[in-house]
């Protein structure tokens, strides 16, 4: 039986990631990976992309992790899982080994929708029994805010800095939640830590997979983003609210919005919480704005549609019975 | 006494793994070593390994995978050449670092641009210092008794490190030839049970490979790695002895060949090294005191001992099928890191051949040997290092 997710209940367990790493300050992303393994009642081994996790949970001879775990490049976190799973398959099928264990990857967005996502890609379609957790806190933050795939419409950062002829980053953020969803896995979500509730229920769900399955959580970073250090969580809910980030999964190729806003707010009620941003809100830089907005709309949209077609169906099912 | 059969050397090597039986294989596909997977896969298709084949997007990932899996707790293996060997770079230092013993079959074959299927050295001597153990082999005979000798030298207590056996590209991979295959329950016996050290699967004592280490701890991680890797010279002559025992073939750090009381020595790695032999034979009818030297061990490399074999000679040649541009070839470095360090002074000079699997011909050994009988009349040396073979 798993352990109900009563706060009373979970500030009983274990913490498998310890305090005293040396991620920042304020960071979203420990506050992630936390939940994350708190949320697990099955032995884990983990693997991690390289990036700020990794660096600042390991300063040998320490370690931040109670849980087996492995790092070994930045873009392989999906491959290095899949050779301790099919390790685990091998010694279980010749009787060496007879427990449960399940397997996690943990990667940033650098690691994840760049660098990493080759291997990702091949280990989801090989069909591994892991979950691969990317925490996106939309740049390379660990090697000095440099822009990734994943970073949002005009931000700044210093590898597109805001000047005087380009304004932040030129490109919409890459989907990979929904790119995931199209590799056909059994369970692909997007949540964040302020819905801590979602998201945990979210990893039992993959956890419960038998097969691959993938979770992208949001995960503020207050020195890439420029913001303070205590509202990580806020971030987090004004992001959802917004519909910046949404929350949503796919079961077996099934969408479900599992929030959805009752007044959904501007993208600039997000975009004005940090320095990132700031120069969209210059006088000239208005189109910049509308550009952002109408992005936000169009992804938010699209998974509206999407959902009220899974909707429509299952009407149809069951007038069909 | 095993069977003997007609095989190609991918066939055997294939084989090879089936004795062996290892946990996980992780592979992708590339020539020349295709055939070594592809038949290893239908031995997993059909029941007769235990082994988890993981079919990889690319061989950065098999070596991920292997990586992945010998941490978890289990013997591993996989095979590749030249490109394939090139993407893995990143990961073999990742393997030898986190102490993995990791048995890999690299079928050499030359490095683009341009792009070439065939065999030379560029890839092995590419990954010398990527803290593998490597082992070379003159035929299929060779490298099918190598494999099983690497799992033994890598898994061994003191060393723990991924070991690589080298094989010539086509030259050996698919060309046929009569070899000897030792009963299944004498490699079963030889090569043991694997007995996993740290292993990431033992969840009731979780480890951590791959941390950060800062400038305060690293050079002490990679001094205990040349130390480790060091201890693999003996090693790997306690392994041959035993090999010996169960099969009659007797291996060393290297083959001297007709070398005690040569003037003139070549120094040829692998297959070119059978063809040189009999050249040598031809050479010593006439009177000319001319030996060879088949390296074997290529990391770590046994210096004390290569510059002991080759201690009587006045002209040394070595011969590389790989280059190292605007340097000497890497073998000559070795040999004449070797010779420099006992003190003696032969006069050397470098031979790079065979490059992108251009034939190695006895007349080009001739011509060779004839050449250092020249230098060693003179006491001159011509062009230090030369390509020989080209078309001009």
């Amino acid at each position: 039986m798993s352990t109900p997710l009563r706060l009373k209940e979970l500030s009983k367990k274990e913490e498998l990631l310890t305090g005293g790493h040396r991620l920042c300050a304020g960071c979203g992303a420990p506050i992630a990976i936390r939940q994350v393994l708190l949320a697990a009642d099955v032995p884990l081994v983990a693997s991690n992309a390289t990036g700020c996790l990794e660096v600042s949970t390991t300063i040998y001879p320490y370690s931040a992790w109670k849980i087996p775990w492995i790092h070994s490049a930045f873009e392989n976190a999906a491959a290095t899982i899949s050779g301790v799973e099919a390790m685990y398959k091998a010694l279980k099928k010749t009787g060496r080994i007879d427990r449960k264990i399940k397997f996690i990857a943990f990667g940033g967005d650098g690691g994840t929708y760049d660098i990493g996502f080759q291997s990702l890609s091949g280990a989801m379609e090989r069909g591994h029994d892991m979950v691969y957790i990317c925490y996106d806190n939309g740049a390379y933050m660990n090697t000095g805010i440099q822009r990734s795939s994943a970073t949002p419409f005009g931000a700044n950062t210093t590898t597109c800095p805001a000047g005087r002829v380009i304004h932040g980053k030129p490109q919409k953020r890459k989907n990979l939640t929904r790119i995931m969803a199209a590799h056909d896995i059994p369970y692909v979500a997007q949540t964040t830590p302020a819905h801590w509730r979602d998201l945990m229920t979210k990893v039992r769900k993959a956890l419960e997979v038998d097969g691959p399955a993938f979770i992208n959580i949001l995960a503020p970073c207050n020195r890439g983003w420029r913001t303070p250090t205590n509202n990580a969580i806020e971030l987090c809910r004004i992001a959802a609210d917004t519909c910046f980030w949404p929350l949503y999964e796919y079961e077996n190729g099934r969408l479900t919005i599992n929030y959805k806003p009752k007044e959904k707010k501007p993208v600039t009620d997000f975009l004005k919480t940090q320095g990132r941003f700031k120069h969209l809100f210059s006088p000239d830089s208005k189109d910049l704005l509308k550009q952002a907005q109408e992005n936000t709309d169009h992804e938010w949209d699209k998974l509206l549609r999407e959902a009220a077609c899974w909707a429509e169906e299952t009407e149809t099912t069951k007038e069909g019975n | 006494m095993g069977k003997k059969l007609a095989i190609t050397g991918n066939q055997a090597l294939a084989e090879a793994m089936k004795q062996i039986n290892p946990d996980v294989c992780a592979a992708y596909p590339i020539t020349p070593s295709t055939e070594i997977m592809q038949r290893f896969a239908s031995f997993v298709s059909d029941g007769v390994v235990d082994t988890e084949l993981v079919t990889v997007e690319s061989e950065h990932s098999a070596m991920s995978a292997c990586i992945g899996a010998s941490a978890a707790g289990g013997r591993v293996m996989t095979a590749t050449s030249s490109q394939g060997l090139a993407l893995m770079w990143e990961m073999l230092h990742i393997a030898s670092g986190m102490r993995l013993p990791i048995a890999m079959t690299l079928v050499n074959r030359a490095l683009s641009a341009p792009i070439n299927i065939h065999g030379d050295h560029s890839d092995g001597m590419g990954a010398r210092d990527c803290g593998w153990i490597q082992l070379y082999s003159e035929n299929a005979q060779e490298a099918y008794d190598n494999i099983f000798q690497a799992v033994r030298i890598a898994e061994h207590e003191d060393i723990r490190l991924p070991a690589m056996v080298c094989m010539d590209g086509f030259i050996i991979s698919h060309s046929i030839e009569s070899m000897e295959f030792l009963p299944d329950e004498v490699i079963r016996d030889f090569i043991g049970e694997f007995k996993p050290k740290y292993p990431l699967l033992n969840v009731d004592k979780p480890v951590t490979y791959g941390p950060l280490v800062l400038p305060d701890f690293y050079i002490e991680f990679k001094k205990a790695q040349h130390e480790a890797i060091n201890k693999a010279k003996k090693v790997t002559l306690e392994v041959a002895r035993e090999f010996e025992k169960i099969s009659g073939r007797s291996y060393g750090l290297f083959e001297p060949y007709r070398l005690d009381d040569a003037e003139i020595a070549v120094v040829l790695l692998n297959s070119a090294a059978g063809t040189a032999k009999d050249v040598v034979d031809a050479f010593r009818d006439k009177g000319i005191r001319v030996g060879l030297l088949k390296p074997r061990l290529f990391r770590p490399f046994p210096y004390e001992e290569v510059a002991e074999a080759l201690g009587n000679a006045k002209v040394i040649c070595v011969f590389d099928r790989a280059d190292s541009f605007g340097g000497f070839g890497p073998m000559y470095m070795e040999i004449a890191s070797a010779m420099m360090a006992s003190g003696s002074s032969p006069l050397m000079v470098n031979k790079i051949y065979g490059l992108g699997g251009r034939d190695f011909m006895p007349e080009d050994a001739e011509a060779v040997i004839k050449e250092m009988t020249e230098i060693l009349d003179t006491g001159k040396t011509g062009t230090l290092k030369e390509y020989i073979g080209v078309r001009e």
